[in-house]
């Protein structure tokens, strides 16, 4: 069954969305079976699916940008009585966007791993699982209905566990796959009751988003599950973009391949969480506002903490990790302010995607060259790897929100939609904007300013890797100038079919946005100019060990929740599988032993024992029986005589 | 005057000789002459009820035996030679090429 | 219990001793000779009861032909001496069964007949020669015929079988 909406009349490539999503599964199956032997290791398979997937959604998005309608189609798959479930795709604007973005991004690091990958133990298992995750995180994206939503959400969370524990010959890499996956589990709990309190305050009749949507708020519907559902799925939120408190995860996540992070941690995975906020947001809209509120609340911790935490921090993945917790917070934040809230935020993810997956590559392009992550190892980079510097910079710059770069138009569109009738959200973004800027300049001044801190022998990155750089920076000087309000704002035109009310550039707001970027920067340079042992963020005593200790958070998991649960549950789980469970199996398989020897002990004595003795009969018989022919003439004549004696018995006796 | 049973029981007492002569000896001959035992038990049982019945077919009958015993007396002991030229024995226990 | 009765038992007791020793003798010489003893007797036994023809018969035919032929038989065939060389294993059987034979016949000749009395005593017909001729030359003629059939057969086979294979 094929269900259309009245936009049926689509034709041409949107009606074919779905395939987008499905060329990543194919060309994992394919990598899956013949990558080893195909020349390229399986690389060549996950490129083509991806690139052709980006071709295709560059045309979806054009029809939007045409002006064309949305076009939504499903089949059936299952049905559990009278609740059917659906495999189907809806296509907005939005989703033509997210499209792009993904298989742009992916396709950079598909492109990227060539170079970065190369000689890796495991490069086509790589392949297969980078696919198999795009092709999951495509599914989310077209997803007409939250059970498909649901699917592609924990395939995703599979694929991040085995992409962040890729080198899981150390033991910490496969801890740290481990935690990314228990901690978003722990946020996928309440998400899937949330799904399941969505489909029953609607009536149990329907899991599609579009429908849901139009029953949320209707009558009939109660208004306290409703709310109960958002803060629920919220909670999916905050376990896959890393909020407070489950953030944890995405710092340790680093230890992945730096492909990996620019994939999953900058662009696609964490921002499936916003994106669910997003594609939900009627629920939420018809939810009791606290439910927002709390939302704005998660949202603003996180964003300052996270800021605050990467001040500290000498790795150079660990700070870029920090500041997407904190970007994702800042598009949490605004999902929380309204309508125009959300299309900002969406438009930010919609940048963020870009300049942050052009930051983790070029993190990674720093890394390979100079084999360490710590960038008390760097310096003096800008001479020795010119074209990862100016794509850096690039990158930094439109993450510290200085015009005209992407990061300055969305982080303008936050503001703007904050400012109205928001003073304290304003207030903390601004400062938040200030602490951002600080600490990448921090991060750009220590990496290839100064001098070489260690004995390596840095180089440039091959094209393979400098090329992506390239593509990307160049995308985030492009995209940028969608958003913003002299140029059109387009993007909002395209995604929302819908013209926002507060996109004009707002002077005041722009200038307070710009200033604040600035006095970031210029501390930033001052502060380190020279380079500073020991950093200066580690002379702020107490504040300092606070912030080094994470907050002494993942202390607090760790014996809080953890080491009981470890200690008792899962002790008491194992001596109940190694006693009980394995003891039954081993009985099992002792009485069948014994069962085994008593039929083997049937089987010699009685079952051998008749064979044998029939044997032995027959043998017995003609032993007997021989004695009838012994070829001796004497013997006849015995039978014979024997004979008449008893012939004449019988006839006297009867006669 | 003689009492008939007297001379059958004589006959049949020849007869049990000659019967465990044939099946006790190990000579070839030596059976033969078993048979031969068997044979006149066989006559003077007929010679007895000729002369009991006063009929002359039993004596007559006596005669013909005698006769095939002769001549069943030469061929076997032609057979009994020839056995002994081919196997170097006339013992009945190994001439059984009969067995199985 | 007339003369004739003891004349016949005397020559019935020599022959049945004579058959034991023919069956049981160790020497086949003597086997040989007991076999003359006994076939002796049986001729007595027939004179006795009156069958002369057949009476000098047997002693011509047996102990004169027959007889002689057994002994160029043990003669040629290098007949071996002793007890264990001239009796098989089978002789508890062979004793056995020529029991058994012997039981059985003379169970039913005493139950045909009446042994402990008079009731079957009979005096023996004399026979003439002349007599035996003329039913053997009348009635008995096919038979006879017969006979010298077999004679001639029994001659010519005993010639053949005998012959020495010559080299063809």
């Amino acid at each position: 069954m094929v269900a259309e909406t009245a936009d049926a009349a689509a034709s041409g490539i949107i009606r074919y969305t779905w395939v987008i999503a499905l060329l990543p599964f194919i060309s994992a199956a394919l990598i899956l079976f013949f990558g080893k032997r195909v020349p390229g290791k399986g690389s060549g398979f996950g490129i083509l699916a991806v690139g052709a997937g980006f071709v295709m959604s560059l045309a979806v998005l054009w029809h939007f940008v045409q002006g064309g309608g949305i076009y939504a189609s499903s089949v059936s798959w299952f049905s559990v009585g009278s609740f059917e479930i659906e495999l189907g795709q809806y296509v907005d604007g939005l989703t033509a966007v997210m499209l792009v973005v993904v298989t742009a991004v992916s396709l950079c690091v598909h492109v990227y791993s060539l170079g970065y990958m190369h000689g890796d133990v495991r490069f086509t298992w790589f392949y297969v699982v980078l696919s198999l995750f795009t092709g999951a995180m495509l599914n989310v994206v077209i997803a007409d209905n939250l059970i498909q939503l649901l699917v592609g959400w924990e395939i995703m969370g599979v694929c991040s566990y085995l992409l962040i524990g890729h080198w899981y010959e150390e033991k910490e890499n496969s801890d740290a796959a481990i935690k990314a996956f228990l901690t978003t589990r722990v946020g996928d709990v309440p998400f899937m009751f949330g799904i399941f309190a969505l489909i029953f305050a609607t009536g149990f009749t329907t899991s599609n988003i579009h429908e849901i949507s139009e029953l949320v708020g209707g009558p009939g519907v109660s208004a306290s599950l409703v709310s109960a559902a958002a803060l629920l799925l919220f909670g999916g939120t905050i376990g896959k973009s890393a909020q407070f408190p489950l953030h944890v995860w995405l710092p340790d996540a680093m230890a992945g391949p730096t492909p990996v992070s620019a994939l999953i941690h900058a662009a696609t995975m964490v921002a499936a969480g916003v994106y669910l906020v997003g594609r939900m947001y009627q629920v939420f809209l018809a939810a009791d506002p606290m439910v927002l509120q709390v939302v704005g609340i998660v949202g603003g911790i996180t964003m300052f903490g996270a800021a605050l935490l990467a001040l500290v921090q000498f790795d150079i993945k660990k700070v870029l990790a920090y500041s997407t917790i904190s970007q994702l917070a800042y598009m949490v934040i605004l999902m929380s302010v309204g309508e125009a809230g959300r299309n900002a935020a969406f438009f930010h993810l919609f940048t963020h995607a870009f300049f942050k997956a052009l930051l983790f590559l070029g993190a990674g392009s720093v890394i390979h060259a100079v084999h360490s992550n710590d960038m008390r190892d760097m310096g003096g980079l800008r001479r020795t790897m010119p074209v990862t510097f100016w794509t850096f910079v690039i990158g930094s710059a439109a993450l510290a929100g200085l015009p005209p770069l992407a990061g300055f138009w969305s982080k303008d569109e936050l503001l703007v939609a904050a400012s109205e009738g928001h003073e304290v959200v304003f207030t903390l973004l601004l400062v938040a904007a200030v602490i951002t800027a600080f600490y990448t300049t921090r991060m750009v001044l220590m990496t290839f300013f100064g001098e070489l801190r260690s004995d390596a022998h840095p180089h440039e990155s091959p094209a393979s890797m400098t090329g992506p750089l390239v593509a990307l920076a160049g995308a985030t000087l492009a995209v940028g100038f969608l958003g913003a309000g002299p140029a059109g704002a387009v993007f909002f035109d395209w995604v929302f079919l819908e013209h926002p009310e507060a996109v004009e550039l707002v002077p005041w707001v722009a200038g307070l946005s710009i200033a604040a970027a600035v006095l970031g920067v210029v501390v930033g340079w001052f502060v380190y100019r020279r380079y500073r042992d020991p950093d200066p963020t580690l002379e702020m005593g107490g504040f300092s060990r606070i912030l080094v200790n994470k907050y002494y958070l993942d202390d607090v998991y760790l014996k809080g929740i953890v080491h009981p649960i470890r200690d008792t549950v899962s002790a008491g789980v194992y001596w109940f599988n190694q006693h009980v469970l394995d003891g039954v199996v081993n009985g099992a398989a002792r009485v069948t032993r014994r069962a085994a020897s008593a039929i083997g002990w049937f089987d010699r004595t009685v079952i051998d024992g008749a064979v044998n003795g029939a044997g032995q009969v027959t043998r017995g018989f003609s032993g007997v029986l021989r004695f009838i022919q012994t070829g001796n003439v004497q013997w006849y004549a015995v039978a014979l005589f024997v004979g008449v004696i008893a012939l004449t018995i019988v006839f006297v006796r009867i006669a | 005057m003689i009492r008939l049973p007297l001379i059958l029981i004589f006959s049949a007492f020849l007869f049990s000789a000659g019967v465990y002569g044939v099946l006790a000896r190990r000579n070839a001959v030596m059976v033969l002459m078993a048979i031969e035992l068997m044979l006149n038990a066989v006559n003077v049982n007929l010679v007895a009820f000729a002369a009991q019945l006063g009929d002359i077919t039993g004596q007559v009958f006596a005669l013909f035996v005698i006769a095939v015993a002769a001549a069943e007396v030469g061929i076997g002991l032609a057979i009994v030679i020839l056995i002994f030229r081919n196997r170097a024995t006339i013992n009945v226990d190994e001439v059984n090429l009969l067995k199985w | 219990m007339s003369a004739q009765e003891y004349a016949f038992i005397v020559l019935a007791v020599v022959g049945s001793a004579s058959a034991i020793a023919v069956v049981t003798a160790r020497n086949v010489v003597h086997a040989a000779l007991y076999l003359v003893l006994s076939l002796l007797s049986v001729g007595g036994v027939y004179l006795v009861l009156g069958a002369e023809f057949v009476a000098w018969v047997q002693i011509l035919i047996y102990v004169g032909a027959i007889v002689i032929l057994f002994l160029f038989g043990l003669m040629l065939t290098k007949a071996p001496i002793g007890r264990d060389t001239l009796d098989n294993q089978r002789r508890w059987l062979g004793a056995l069964v020529g029991l058994g034979i012997f039981a059985g016949l003379v169970f039913m000749i005493q139950d045909a007949f009446d042994v402990r009395g008079d009731a079957w005593a009979f005096e023996p017909v004399q026979a003439t020669t002349e007599q035996v001729g003329s039913a053997m030359f009348r009635s008995y003629i096919l038979p006879f015929e017969a006979i010298s059939f077999l004679l001639l057969a029994a001659l010519i086979g005993a010639v053949v079988l005998a012959r020495k294979d010559d080299a063809a």
